[in-house]
């Protein structure tokens, strides 16, 4: 009797102490919905949401903080993937903000005073230049968020709708042409 | 080199006999058109990036000579079609379903037709061959236009034993290859020969469907002597497909996803094969191809053209458009696309000109809903189930389609040539392709904006802790350094400062030495207000000498230095 409540003491103690030791060993920094959340969102890093960035708002989406129709560059199909993830109804995009084709920013660089003001804004470091030289930003890399617009003392920056060239260009969602029918016809 | 061991068929699954109307432009020998004014040659016409002009406007050019380079990764060069002045650089209509313009260099022709000089290429160096061939702006001309000079190296891991011309020509109304190699056995099989040198296949099979009677009999009396083989396929559409006549020829399955080189095959159109000959025996560069011009036309046959000239010429040499004429397709009437503006120039890819009428090409009923009959699944070539593709491509459901194998569609045609409900099958499979690479384009990039934004905050977070321990770090020397004197704790910093100390002293010595003395004679006041100049120079001096003294002893080192 006794030493079947040893054992299972013992038993269970060890089991115990396995449990605590795995929940500090494997223990997952950060929320994996969180990162659910931010492999959806299109890390344009613009702040239209009301966050500083796209990781800040999936964190505010994960613990219910903001809705999830803030996101204007995601666009509709944007916010059908984050109801699907988060099981929940999809919602038109939020009022006051509006999608926008893709585009990016050009800076005249005739124009540019260089003062760097804009360097320090772009979110993905994408704008080179230095102190009283010309600013350039790295087309490739440009996410289009607009960011660098406002800080610059001078409006040298513009954006520009990227054009459809051939390689960019797709086929479209196959429609039937409709044909115009006489009515007398119809009637008949 | 051995001749292949066997010469059994095998028959893909599926296929279609759509009516082949060849006879309409087999039967004339290839003509040529006369010189014209103007020539728009695209940079881009091959799969992958397009070349980069290197002419510039006004610049004079001769027949064949190098108008626009390979940039690099894949990419071909272009060449002026013939000698003129390069009057412009810009957008204009190409051939392209989508009927966006794109960049050519247009060229007004002189009428002296002059070419540039062309060495042979030596074929004793196979490195430098492929380099030629590359320069030459050579690209397939079966119509998916991969350049071929990375075809045509294997690397060192890769064994292709077996080399197969693609002679099928299996689309409808196109006739081209056929022409070709009736006119041309001898130069095609020779430069077969030398492909399969180079990219070290034993066996070279020219497959070649049984309805071109006249190519097959040309190529017999070319083959002869040879380990090139000719094999009359059936006619069955698609067997100019790379894995359907890869298939037929060996029986080897090409993995999904893969290529027909995976399994040891590697293939070349007929025209492709020309134009190489052409390349190496003359040096020539990829400047004119043959185009099967057919359909409403009032003289169908086929024209040697060259690359740049404006498909309304080419259909005027034919004799014009008949009344009856609607669209005008690129490409035959399975997989070919209709033409925005007749302006566009032939490019490396347009094998065909079919110009449309009512009576062959009805128009398509309007589409009534998939009845799932499975007749499109019986016509696959491939083996896939295209309704059920259609039934998740039209709802937007894209990973769905892919997950029933989207890629491995070939986009025949045979689904929507059998399909009951004229449902416009390819174009949803289009469609759904195109959209599924658009969204892995955009995955990566906000995979990249994700990462370089992660990077910045990183970037910013230590710059923030670089200044503050540099902050704090200057504070505490500041302190230090009036606390105490290094003498007392250091003698190594001692020594340094007396050896400064000396140094500076002589220095001072010898200014003292080379003072000028030209002040003796000057008056009282002048005097003084050297003097007072004078005291203001110690006074700085002695600022100088008390900072050297007072900071780290290394420090004025490094700053002579710099």
């Amino acid at each position: 009797m006794l030493d079947a409540i040893w054992i299972l003491s013992l038993i269970g103690l060890a089991l115990g102490g396995g449990l605590g030791w795995a929940a500090v060993r494997f223990r997952v920094q950060d929320d994996p919905l969180v990162e659910k959340i931010d492999a959806v969102l299109p890390q344009t890093q613009c702040g239209q949401c009301g966050f500083p960035g796209c990781k800040p708002y999936a964190e505010a989406i994960a613990k219910g903080e903001a809705n999830i129709n803030l996101c204007p560059p995601g666009g509709d199909e944007g916010i059908a993937k984050l109801a699907e993830l988060l099981g929940v109804e999809a919602i038109p995009l939020g009022e006051g903000l509006e999608i926008k084709p893709r585009a990016i920013a050009i800076i005249d660089e005739a124009t540019c005073i260089g003062c760097t003001l804009c360097i320090q804004a772009c979110p993905v470091d994408c704008i080179v230049g230095a102190a009283k030289q010309m600013h350039s930003i790295v087309a490739a890399q440009c996410t289009g968020c607009e960011l660098c617009l406002p800080p610059c003392p001078v409006d040298c920056i513009r954006m520009e709708v990227i054009p459809e060239d051939l390689h960019s260009w797709k086929w479209r969602y196959p429609v039937i042409t409709l044909k115009q029918v006489k009515t007398e016809q119809v009637r008949r | 080199m051995k001749p292949f061991p066997h010469l059994k068929l095998f028959r893909f699954p599926g296929g279609v006999h759509p009516a082949d109307h060849k006879d309409e432009s087999s039967q004339t020998p290839i003509q040529t058109l006369p010189l014209l004014p103007q020539y728009r040659v695209p940079l881009s016409q091959h799969l992958g990036k397009p070349a980069v002009a290197c002419v510039r406007v006004g610049e004079r050019v001769l027949g064949g000579q190098l108008i626009g380079l390979a940039d690099s990764g894949i990419s071909a060069a272009v060449h002026a079609p013939t000698s003129g002045i390069v009057r412009a650089i810009t957008a204009h209509p190409v051939a392209h379903p989508s009927g966006i313009k794109a960049p050519c260099i247009v060229i007004d022709s002189d009428g002296e037709d002059a070419l540039i000089a062309r060495t042979p290429i030596n074929r004793a160096d196979p490195a430098a061959t492929l380099a030629r061939l590359h320069d030459l702006g050579l690209a397939g001309l079966g119509g998916a236009v991969f350049p071929t000079h990375i075809k045509l190296n294997p690397g060192p891991n890769a064994h292709w034993p077996i080399l197969i011309l693609n002679a099928a020509e299996c689309e409808p109304w196109i006739t081209c290859d056929d022409r070709l190699m009736q006119e041309h056995a001898a130069e095609i099989v020779e430069g077969a020969r030398w492909m399969a040198e180079l990219i070290g296949a034993q066996s070279i099979l020219i497959g070649i469907e049984d309805n071109k009677d006249a190519a097959i009999r040309a190529l017999n009396l070319a083959i002869t002597g040879t380990v090139v083989k000719v094999c009359p396929v059936p006619t069955l559409y698609p067997m100019g497909g790379g894995k359907q006549l890869t298939y037929a020829l060996t029986g080897r399955v090409t993995p999904s996803g893969g290529r027909s080189t995976d399994v040891g095959v590697q293939m070349f159109n007929v025209g492709t094969v020309y134009a190489l000959q052409r390349a190496i025996t003359h040096g020539e560069a990829l400047t004119r191809r043959i185009v099967t011009v057919t359909g409403a036309v009032a003289r169908p046959g086929n024209f040697e053209v060259r690359i740049g000239t404006p498909i309304n010429d080419l259909i005027k040499a034919a004799g014009g458009a008949l009344a009856s004429a609607t669209d005008t397709l690129i490409g035959g009437p399975m997989m070919g696309f209709t033409l925005h503006d007749p302006a566009a120039p032939v490019v490396k890819m347009v094998n065909c000109v079919l110009v449309k009428d009512a009576q062959h090409f009805p128009p398509k009923p309007p589409a009534l809903p998939c009845i799932r009959c499975g007749a499109c699944a019986r016509a696959c070539p491939v083996t896939l189930q295209p309704f059920e593709m259609y039934w998740y491509a039209q709802a937007k459901d894209f990973g769905k389609a892919q997950s029933y194998n989207l890629f491995d569609c070939i986009e025949c045609g045979c689904c929507d040539f059998v399909c009951p409900s004229h449902i416009p099958l390819v174009d949803f499979f289009r469609y759904a392709k195109g959209e599924i690479w658009a969204r892995e384009g955009e995955k990566a990039a906000a995979d990249q904006a994700r990462v370089r934004h992660e990077f910045r905050d990183l970037r910013l977070e230590r710059e923030k802790r670089e200044k503050a321990a540099k902050h704090t770090a200057a504070k505490q020397k500041t302190v230090a350094s009036t606390a105490t004197t290094p003498t007392a704790e250091d003698p190594e910093a001692a020594r340094k400062k007396a050896i400064i100390q000396a140094a500076l002293a002589r220095a001072a010595a010898s200014k003292a030495e080379i003072t000028p003395q030209n002040t003796d004679a000057l008056p009282a006041e002048k005097m003084q207000e050297i003097a007072e100049i004078e005291a203001r120079r110690a006074q700085l001096r002695q600022t100088v000498h008390n900072k050297f003294i007072e900071d780290d002893p290394d420090a004025p080192r490094e700053d002579t230095q710099t």
